[in-house]
Parts: C-alpha cells; structure tokens; sequence
C-alpha cells in the first residue's frame, strides 16, 4: 500500500514536471534578443575540457550586454548539454538552429562533434564558431576555426625542436584518433622532407585514457639512448597524459634528457596534474595565460571575477572563443545584422586583438591567424615561453605535407569554394 | 671528442667545461673555500644580471659567471637549478637565494637578509637548454663531491655529454683516490668510452674489453660504431663481441622487466577487481557505481593532501583509512538504501547501482567541478628503484603492488578467520540457514557491502597515485574488474588473485607485438572464449553458492 | 484471425500500436502539409527527434524479446545495433561517391586524408543498396549466432552472459577506434548526401526514414507478439522461468535460446541501420558498454516483459534526457539516476506496471509472472 502510494506521488510529480517545462519553453522564446548558442558538454567524458568554455561563453556574453548588447539588443545565451555524445551534438544544433533560433553557435570540442554538427549546421545555415586546435582538412562556409590548425601548432614546435635543441630522433606518440593521426602524418611527412631518417621516427598510438605507460615509456627510453638528441611530439588526448607523464617521471626521463612536447596539453590539464614531474616539458600553443599583455591580464582578471575562483587558469581555447566571439559581434555591426548569409560575407577580413598582443584576422578560408608559441611547463602549472613565431601565422585549411589534399585550397569570398583543387581548376565536391 | 654524436651539443660548452674542470683541480687543493678571495666586482654584475634579460641571454650570462671560477660560482648556479634563485619585484631587483628552510640569503655574499621586507620573491626562469647547460656544469663541479650519490651522478653525466682529453685526464687522475667502487667502475668506462676514439688499436681494443658487458645505454652506439668500421679487424670482432653479451643481458632484462610491468598491471587489475569480488563475487550484488566507490577513495587523497597540505609525505597513510571509511559509509548507505531491497535479483542490482552510479558521478561534478584534481606523489613514490642502467622499477608502481597484495591477504584473513568472515560466508552461502543460527543477516549484509566498498575506495588512493582523480575515473575500471572476477571465478577470492595477474601479464606480453589497442582487444576475444570453455571461471565455487 | 491472436489480450499492445499509427499518419501531415506559422506544424527538429526514438524503441523491443521472455540479459546489444548502423553507414559512404572533399570516386574522405590506396575488401559491395540492407541482417546476426552458439552450448547464463556480452562489445568499441580497421576510427562515419537517390537532408527523405522506422517498429513488434503467443513462445517463457526443468522436458533449450538471440540481434541491427542516417553520424561510440547499460535500463522502466513496455521505456527514458539536458543542462544526471534507482525499487514492473494500476485494470494475462 505504501508503495503504491510513493508512485502515484511520483506520477503526479512528473506530469507537473512535465508541464511546468512546457510552460518554460513558450516563456522562452518571447523577448526580443539575439540568441547565441553555447554548445559544450556538460557531462560525460568531455565536460572535463568543455565546460570551462560554456562558462567563457556566458562572461563575454554577459560582458558584450554590459557594454549595451550588440545592435541594441541584449544577448542570450542558450545553453546545451550534448553530453559528450555524438548524435547528440547533432540533434541539439538541430534544436538550437531550428527551435531555438540562435544567430551563432560556440561550440564543440572534439573532432567527432564538430563532424557531427557540421552537416546540420550546413543544411540549417547556421553558424559555428569552433574554439578548438585540429586536424586541418576541412573548410566549410559555415563554420569559422579559431583554432589552430597543424601549421599553427605542429609544424613550428618541430622546427624549434629541430633547429633550437637539434633534436635528430623523433617520437610521436599520440591517441588513436583523427587529429593526431593526421598530425603526425603531416609531421612524417615533413621531418622526412628536412631529412630525417625512417629509422629515426617511432610512432606509436594508444587507446583513450590509456593508463598503462609502462613499455611504452621503457621503449621510448630505449629509442631514446642511442647517442642522439630524440624529442617526444605527443598528441595524447586528455586524461592519458597523467598517467604518460607520471611514468616518464618515475623511470627518470627528464624534460633534459627527452623533451617532450604536446599539443594538448595546456594550463587547465595541468591544474589537474601533480607538475613536479613535466618541469621543463613543453606545449606548442597560440596563447599562454604568463603571456604578459595589459589585455590578457584584463582578460585574466575579468575571468577570475566571473568565475569567483582564485586558482582557476585560463587556457588556449578560451582565447580562441574570445577571438571567435569578438570577431562575430565586429561582423554582426559591420553587416547590421546577424543573417547568417550577411555575416559570414563580413566576417572575412575582419580583425580583433587577440590576447598576446597581436592582432587575429578572419581569413578567406574562415581560419585565423595566430601566433605560434613553445612554452616550457613550470613548478607553478604555467608556461614560460621559450620561443614565438616573429608575425602571425595564418591557418591552413589543407595541409602542404599530405598527398590528397597539397593541390586543394579554401577561398570563400573569393571561389566560394571551400576545397578548390589547383591543379584541375575546379571545386571538388559539394559547394554551397 | 668521445661521442662524436653528441659534438655538435656540446661545441658551446667545450671551451668552458676544460676551464671548469681546470678551475676544480685548483679548488681540490684548496678545500676550505670559504677563506678564498672575496668576490670581484663582475661578479657581483653578473650575478645580478642573471635576473635580466632573455633566456638566451642567460645562458651566456651563467657560462661568465661559471668561467670566472668564482667560490660561489657553484652554489649560484645550484640554486638557479633548483629554482631557488630569486629576484625581487621592486625596481632594485635584488638577487636572493632562498633555502629549503626558508631562509633568504644574499646571492652575491650568502649572508642571511634578515629585517628588510623584500616582498614577493620571483623566481629567476630556467628553460631546457639553460638546465641541460647548468647540469653539465654542475657535474664538472661536482666530480669530486664528499657524497658518493652526486659524484656518480656527476660521473653519469660526464658519460651522457661525452668529454675530452682533460675530462679524461682529470678522471684518470681522480680514480685513483676514488673509494667507491660504483664510481670508479663508472668513471672507468667514461676514460674507456673517450678511449674507443684513440688512435692506437690496442688501447682502442683495450677500451672495448673494458666496456663489454656494461649496461649503460650510452655505450652502445659508439661499440656498434667500432664494430662496423674500425680499421683494426680485432677491434671490430671484440666490438661485435661486447655488443653480443650486452644484447644478451639485454633481452634477459626486458624479460624480467615485462615481467614487472605485467605484475604491475595485474595489481592494479586486482585492486580495483577485489573491492567488486566481494560486493559481486560473495554477495551477488552486480555493483555497477563500484567504480565510483574507487573515485570516492581518490577524492578522499585529495581532500586529505588538501587538508594537510605540508604532510603530503605522510598523506598516502592517512588517505588509507579514511578512504576506507567514507567509501564503506557509502558503501552501507547503499546498501540500505536500495540493494536490501534487490537481494535475489542480481540483474535489477545492475540497473539500481547504475543509477547510482550516475548520482555518484554528477555529484563528484558538482562538488570537486568536472576537472581532474592533482594529487601529489609523495617523494617516496616517485623515481625508480635502480637495479643497473637496463633495469629500474619504479617505486609508486612496485609500492602499489605490494599494496594490492597485502590488501588482498588481509581481507583473505579477514573472511577465513573472523567471525565476521563466518557470517560473510555463511550468509552468502545460505542465507536462511544462516538467520536460522542466529546470523543477524541483514547487518551483515549492510557490513559486507561495507568491507566490499571500502576497498573499493583504498583501491581509489592507490589509482590516484597512477592515473587522474576526476569525475570519469571509475568508468575505466569497471569494465576490467568485472571481467577480473569473472575470469578468476565468482565468489574465489584467490581466482581473482590469480586472475588479475594472470590478465596483467598476458597483456602485457601481447602488447610489443599488437600494440596497446589491439592487445586488449584479443584479450578480450580470449577472455570470451575461455569463459564458454569454463563458464563458472578459472576456479568455480562449488556447492549451492554456485547457483544464480 | 492471426492479429486477433496477436493483439486480443494484449490491450496496452493495441494501445501503443494505435498511438504509433496516428503517429505515423500525423506526423508526416503536420510536418508536410502544415504551414510553418501554424501552431500545428511539428518541425523537422521534432521528426528527427521522433525518429530517432522509434529506432531506440525497436531496439529496446528487440532486448526486451530476449530479456523480457528469455530471461537473457545482454549488456551488448548495443554492439548489434552499432553494427547495423555500420553497414548502413558504409553505404551511405559510398553514396557519397565523388562529391567527397577530395574528389575521389571510390575512397571516402577519411582514407584519402590517410593516405589508403585502395579500398579495403570489406567496402566492397556496400555500393549497392541491397548489398547493404543484407549486411545488415547478416552481420548482426552472424556475429550473434556465433556468440550465441559458443555462449548457450556451454550453458553460460545470467550474470555471466550478461558479463560476456558486455567484454564483446567493449572489445568491438575498442577494435572500431583504432584507425587501421578501416572505420573511420573516432570520427566515425559522417557526412552523408543521399539514400537511395534522394536527400537526406530533404524534409521527404526525414518524412519516409521515420516512416520506415515507425512500420518497422509495428511489424517488429506484431513479429514479436507472434513468437511470444505461439508454442515456441511458451517455451522460451519456461525457459526463463525453470530451465533446467525445460531441459528434461526434452525441449532442446539452446537452439529455443540461439534462434530467439539471432533474432533480437537482426532487430537490433535494423534498428541500427534506421538510426544512421537520422542522426546523421555512427562513430564506435554506439559500442560503449554505458550505451548498452542505458538500453537495459530503458526496457527496464518501460517494463520488463511487455513488449509494449519496452517501447514506452524507451520513448519516456529519451524524452526526459532531451528535456533535461536542455533545460538542467548542469545536473540532470540527478534526476536520471535517480529516476533509475526508484524504477527498480518502486516499480519493478516499470511504468507499464504503474499504468495498469492506475487504472485498475488487470494486466494481460501472457506473460504476467513475476521475474525470477
């Protein structure tokens, strides 16, 4: 009997639920805003890295409406939780483009995401700005990369290595997916280009969250004891590099003896990480929160304030989503609307200081450029740069160093052609 | 030049090394340095310049300040190293040195500052390049260090870098009064290795018998070197020679090293599996927030280092028993909560813990926020035990072996000869019987899911010493410690011994030949298809038990 | 009459039967028909959502078939159902041709950025439609005949087969992520232009993927409701039930057992295969064991055992995390994992059971035993 009685409550909570959530969504959709789309998990395996970037989102939002919004309207965040899941992240932009309207999302984190959401951002002709470094070998008209792409990373940290530390052995480790798989392809390619031998790269790849580095760190030191200078070049993802570093700490391989240098590895991981092993180890990224600029300190204060958190850091992507999110509100003004059409026909060309210094500007091929820095992690979990690129550099959407796609090349004001092929004069595959 | 290989690293740093290695001949004869000369005015310039300017203008700045063969020269430069050289942030941006204890000592004269408020120190950066520079250096300095640890350690470097004729000389001359063994063995095989490049064969076949057999990775390529294209033809077959016994030490050390790492694999296997055999295994409960029992004893570690942030020496032993507690509190929360109810369902435990699971997870989220938090490693569980240079265990692995096995005798003592245990078994055995003599079944449920979870949660102290403390951490274990316990034979504790182990070692044999990916995935395959083979696991319970 | 057979004492069946058929005449109405401005359209957003849970509720459908009937747990049949929707991916693939980024005629993208030559053997034939729609059945149901086979002959059950098949599909996910197998790796398979010839991002193409969703939904689940009120059907219920005891009866309990499995995997697998290109990606996390956990959990609340239950489970269950994740984006673990908690403490028979007592009716009268 009493049972009986708890489900029927229950029953009864949940169509009030039920209805209240109904009621929710009609109030919603009523002010006149304009709505920005925040698409970042929250839960599952990814919300480690990606809900640090929903929290950006809404400081920038909320201090874009200080400043009196954007067209003199307020802006409104839209907040989504595609909980790490694939399909999912489809199915949300689908409810964020269609139901929900927003004029632009920020979002994704993964490669598999933003692959997920590309088609439906394309069909919908939404807008995706995404904060994240990758692999390169795409360009679609509606979706700006204000990450880095493999040139703006990889291939810079290779030449300091090379050139800085005469590095002559090479180790790419990665995890078994698409960014270093591409990467360090890229990177063979490019090593064998400066001639480097066969015999003088190891490659290997783990599974995700590999937690077991013991061979793999001993067959590191053995390739690594043959008399020449060898680096590590790690494209290992997230939370398999405590347990990578852990190991290379304990079987004594000092950043001196074999540096290693990581593409994903930045100020957030660290925070999680006991830094007293990786001193002297290095990343390769296009912002470090010790650059010391007046912006990146306002930026850093202003983070800090939101955030109401003293020991939380900022990281590489947070500034890409604040290009990201600067260069869409200088795109919105120059067009004087937030059409999507209109905008993305603005955005290109348009300029906003980043965070360590410079100056970002939207490229045709809707990536942006950056500076290139190698910084050395300290006790302290920041990183002294030790080396920058003199200007910036611009992203490349099709890598030079890959067969498929050397002859390809992304011009959207210009070919209105994402993937236009050189050699054939033609634009390869589906265009707008 | 010994090791050609390394000349082009070095050519910066020759010139200077020669000098220091001069400089340290002449502080050998005149051991009490402190009554030496006091410092020169460019001194004092460079030491306060080393605070200024770009990294790379800091390596020419420690090269000044080592070549002027200062007395302090040494000590500035290991503090620089250590990171204990400091500047202040006012304008006058002096240069200290703060010690261990938190002392401050002017750089330049090393007399205590005392009474002046310096502010917030800064410490002087170091890049790569400057340590690798500074270490050189230092081991130059050190060679003839009263402490027979960093006089090995200087020597080792000496090989590492390669040296010239004065290196080897001033070794030669050093050996002679060398007591320790260890060191003179290394410094025997720096001269032998600086010998290989001689121009006379026999001392060069001299240096080969010298060097076979060594196991220092740095021997190697110049062997393999003569062995391929020495002039003298006895040369290159003893070169081929000493190559052969050290591949054949060699290969017998990775063995016993794959041995280790499987072991270690399998303890981690069995700690994370032995909480579950417990909860799964005797009691029949398919637990499925095990794994987050784990995260909730590796968030304890962290909230204890939190606590007693100048005890992280001793955090790991109290992390222990309060992990033990707060898992097994939750543990029994658990169970009287929801899994009273579902005793006889097993499959309806699965979906409940699930749930739980899921709560556990979030809540982990919301409270400790979805980034991973960093344990420290006490010193103790960091480095490697030594045992030559092609073989090394490393501590926080071998530790955590020996863990898991105590942990696992202990509860195998604790089932076999308390009263506790009795109940244990007898309630999972037949639980009607058992309330028939008496047995309080229920409490002893509630305190067997307890005992389960609690090590689940000393598991989760022992994992924060390897991998990350974060809300995912118990979602990669869970998978692994069901197919543990099953494999090893649900409700045998032993089985779960022997087959941590077992798939531990396996694993880590298939490995170098599959890879990390492929070699899990064939186990997988075979664990399958041992269990049609042996559908109750490697050692089945017999009798009742047995039964679903 | 055989559906009299099928529905007749089967009232919530007939119910759920209903509902899906108005839906399925309604929904394509409101989407096509209705203006946009008018408060009866129902978006594409709501169709794919739509579609997207009829091809969950099959799946569920096919796990509650063996569960429900056969008392077989499977913490895998996630891994059916992923490689359903491979083989369809792969055909979606192929379709793709040359309007691919890089232009190549037979490769798909992520082997030319790879650097593959040629197209591994296993790619081949999936060019056709009906070359596809074969793998879906075979491959799902070879792989389960197979484990099955292994499996029932040497009596595995309960915990145990739940455990095995749970190791099957981790070890499916794990090989599907290493790059060298051909898949696509992580990134799965994505980007897909057309089935069949037409769009799939046609509002039609959506309309006709969840019709054919829908109808396989009613003719699974009427396929389904024929074996569990026929002879065999009660067999397999004994075999729940008492197995040992069917087993002296002289029934030959593995093939009951196998048959009944390498059906529910070819369910699954459809299932999969209907999914695809709905949500547009399959990537190896289809494989994830959680996936499979959160299935069971789906029959689970909907109720155990009825067929219909599965299906409200798996609509109810998916509805509620497309709310919550929109509108408790930071915590709505809670109220599922909650939600999973009291089901099996409160409501062992699940929502339909609660339904029932609502209304005071008396449940059909099948397959209303207790669970063991």
């Amino acid at each position: 009997m009493k049972l009986k009685s708890i489900a029927k409550k229950i029953g009864v909570l949940g169509s009030a639920c039920t209805l209240a959530l109904a009621s929710l969504t009609a109030s919603a959709q009523e002010e006149d805003t304009i709505k920005v789309g925040v698409l970042h998990s929250l839960s599952g395996t990814m919300a480690i890295s990606e809900t640090t970037l929903k929290d950006t989102m809404l400081m920038l939002i909320e201090e874009q409406n200080k400043k009196g919004g954007l067209l003199g309207k307020k802006l409104e965040p839209v907040v989504v939780d595609p909980a790490s899941n694939w399909p999912l992240f489809a199915e949300k932009t689908r409810e964020l483009l269609s139901q929900e309207k927003v004029d632009a999302i920020f979002g994704c984190w993964t490669s598999v995401s933003r692959k997920s959401v590309l088609p439906v951002v394309e069909e919908l002709n939404g807008l995706l700005f995404y904060p994240v470094q990758y692999e390169g070998e795409e360009s679609s008209r509606n979706v700006f990369y204000t990450g880095a792409a493999p040139n703006q990373q990889a291939i810079p940290a290779v030449d300091y290595l090379m050139n800085e530390m005469d590095v002559k052995r090479w180790v790419l480790a990665g995890t078994d997916y698409v960014y270093p798989r591409t990467t360090n392809k890229i990177l063979e390619a490019y090593l064998k280009s400066k001639g480097v031998a066969e015999a003088d790269i190891m490659i290997n790849y783990t599974p995700f969250g590999h937690s077991d580095w013991q061979n793999i760190v001993a067959d590191i030191k053995r390739f690594g004891s043959q008399g020449k200078k060898t680096a590590v070049v790690s494209t290992i993802n997230g939370d398999a590099n405590v347990p990578f570093y852990r190991e290379l700490g304990n079987q004594g391989l000092s950043a001196e003896d074999i540096p290693v240098v990581a593409f994903s590895v930045g100020e957030e991981e660290l925070s999680g990480i006991d830094t007293k092993p990786l001193v002297g180890h290095m990343a390769a990224w296009n912002y470090f929160m010790s650059v010391d600029t007046d912006v990146n300190s306002a930026f850093i204060d202003k983070w800090l304030e939101f955030i109401g958190d003293e020991k939380r850091v900022t990281n590489d992507p947070m500034e890409a989503h604040y290009i990201g999110f600067n260069m869409w509100v200088k795109a919105v003004e120059k067009a004087g609307t937030t059409d999507a059409d209109a905008v993305i026909d603005a955005i290109v060309g348009v300029k906003v200081p980043n965070l360590t210094g410079g100056t970002s500007e939207m490229l045709p091929n809707h990536h942006i450029t950056k500076p290139v820095l190698i910084g050395e992690i300290q006790e302290d979990g920041q990183f002294l740069t030790v080396w920058e690129t003199d200007g910036l550099v611009p992203g490349d959407a099709w890598s030079d160093y890959l067969e498929g796609s050397k002859d390809l090349k992304s011009d959207w004001p210009g070919l209105k052609c994402g993937n236009y092929n050189t050699k054939t004069k033609k634009c390869v595959g589906a265009t707008e | 030049m010994i090791v050609t290989t390394t000349m082009e690293r070095l050519q910066v740093l020759m010139r200077l090394c020669s000098a220091l290695a001069i400089a340290t001949l002449v502080a050998l004869s005149t051991p009490v340095l402190a009554q030496s000369e006091p410092a020169s005015a460019t001194f004092e310039q460079l030491v306060n310049e080393v605070a200024q300017g770009s990294l790379s203008k800091r390596v020419d700045t420690v090269a000044a300040i080592a070549a002027l063969k200062h007395e302090r020269s040494a000590d500035i430069l290991q503090a620089l190293q250590d990171g204990n050289l400091k500047v202040t942030r006012d304008d006058s941006e002096r240069v200290v040195i703060e010690t261990a204890d938190n002392q401050i000592l002017d750089a330049q004269t090393s007399e205590p500052i005392t009474g002046t408020d310096l502010g917030r120190l800064k410490r002087i950066p170091i890049h790569n390049k400057l340590r690798s520079q500074l270490h050189t250096l230092l081991a130059q300095l050190n060679l003839s260090h009263p402490n027979d640890e960093v006089r090995l350690s200087a020597v080792t470097r000496l090989i590492t870098d390669g040296g010239d004729e004065q290196t080897a000389t001033l070794l030669n001359e050093l050996k002679s009064d060398e007591q320790n063994s260890r060191v003179r063995e290394a410094m025997d095989t720096a001269i032998a290795l600086y010998q290989l490049e001689s121009e006379n064969a026999t001392e060069r076949l001299a240096a080969v018998k010298q060097l076979r057999g060594s196991l220092i990775p740095e021997v190697r390529g110049p062997l393999q070197e003569r062995a391929d294209y020495d002039s003298d033809k006895d040369v290159r077959i003893e070169a081929q020679r000493a190559l052969d016994s050290i591949e054949g030490r060699l290969k017998m050390f990775r063995l016993g090293e794959n041995v280790f790492f499987g072991l270690s694999l399998g303890s981690v296997f069995l700690l994370s599996a032995i909480g579950l055999a417990i909860t799964f295994g005797v009691m029949g409960v398919i637990n499925m927030a095990h794994g987050e029992l784990m995260m909730i004893g590796a968030y304890t570690t962290w909230v204890i280092q939190q606590v007693f942030p100048n005890q992280i020496e001793y955090s790991l032993f109290m992390a222990i028993p309060a992990a033990f507690v707060v898992a097994g509190l939750v543990g029994i929360a658990i169970e009287r909560g929801v899994i009273q109810f579902l005793y006889g369902r097993p499959l309806e435990t699965l979906l409940a813990t699930f749930g739980i699971s899921l709560i556990l997870q979030q809540a982990a989220r919301s409270i400790f926020s979805p980034l991973n938090r960093a344990v420290s490693l006490p010193e103790w569980m960091s480095g490697s035990l030594q045992i030559n240079p092609a073989f090394s265990i490393t501590f926080n692995r071998l530790y955590i072996l020996l863990f898991g096995l105590m942990v696992f005798f202990a509860l195998l003592a604790i089932l076999k000869k308390t009263s506790l245990g009795l109940k244990v078994r007898a309630v999972s055995q037949n639980r009607p019987m058992a309330r028939a003599v008496g047995v309080r079944a229920s409490w002893v449920d509630a305190l067997t899911f307890g005992l389960g979870s609690g090590i689940a949660g000393i598991a989760g102290v022992a994992l924060s010493q390897l991998t990350n403390v974060g809300p995912n951490l118990g979602q990669a274990y869970i998978i692994d410690s069901f197919m543990v316990v099953v494999f090893g034979g649900v409700g045998n504790l032993w089985g779960t011994l022997v087959g941590a182990m077992g798939l531990g070692i396996v694993n880590k044999f298939l490995e170098p030949y599959a890879g990390a990916v492929l070699a899990k995935v064939l186990i997988l395959v075979l664990l399958i298809l041992f269990i049609q083979k042996k559908p109750k696991g490697l050692f089945p319970q017999k009798g009742r038990a047995a039964a679903d | 009459m055989l559906t009299q057979r099928l529905l007749t004492s089967d009232k919530g069946g007939m119910l759920v039967l209903g509902i899906l058929a108005l839906t399925c005449i309604l929904v394509p109405i409101l989407n096509l028909a209705v203006p946009e401005s008018s408060p009866l359209h129902v978006s594409t957003f709501t169709v794919t959502l739509l579609g997207k849970f009829l091809c969950y509720a099959l799946l569920a459908l096919a796990l509650d078939l063996i569960w429900g009937y056969a008392g077989i747990l499977s913490l895998g049949h996630g891994a059916f159902f992923a490689l359903g929707g491979y083989a369809m991916g792969m055909y979606l693939m192929r379709q793709i041709g040359d309007r691919g980024k890089y232009g190549d005629p037979l490769l798909p993208d992520f082997m030319v950025f790879l650097n593959w030559q040629e197209l591994p053997w296993y790619w081949h034939g999936f060019d056709m439609f009906w070359f596809a729609a074969l793998m879906i059945i075979v491959v799902p149901g070879l792989l389960a005949w197979v484990f099955g086979w292994l499996a029932f002959r040497s009596r595995v059950t309960g915990v145990y087969f739940a455990i095995i098949t749970q190791a099957l599909t981790y070890a499916l996910m794990l090989a599907f992520f290493r790059n060298e197998m051909g898949f696509g790796g992580n990134n799965g398979l994505t980007d897909f232009k057309d089935i069949l010839g037409f769009s799939i991002t046609a509002d039609s193409t959506r309309i006709g993927l969840f019709l054919a969703s829908g109808i396989a939904l009613m003719v699974a689940y009427l396929a389904c409701r024929y074996i569990v009120t026929s002879r065999a059907g009660r067999v397999i219920v004994s075999i729940r039930d008492a197995e040992s005891r069917t087993r002296f009866s002289g029934y030959q309990v593995e093939s009951y057992k196998l048959w009944l499995f390498v059906f529910s995997a070819v369910l699954a697998g459809i299932a999969g295969a209907l999914y695809v290109p709905q949500v547009g990606i399959i990537n190896p996390g289809e494989f994830s064991p959680l996936n499979s956990i959160e299935l069971v959990v789906w029959v689970a609340t909907g109720g155990r055992g009825t067929l219909y239950g599965a299906i409200v489970g798996a609509f109810s269950v998916n509805y509620g995390k497309t709310i919550f994740t929109t509108f408790y984006p930071e915590a709505w673990l809670f109220p599922l994992g909650l939600l999973f908690v009291l089901v099996t403490l409160v409501l062992p028979k699940g929502l339909v059971g609660l339904l029932g007592r609502f209304t005071r009716r008396k449940a059909s009268k099948a397959s209303e035993e207790d669970t063991p």
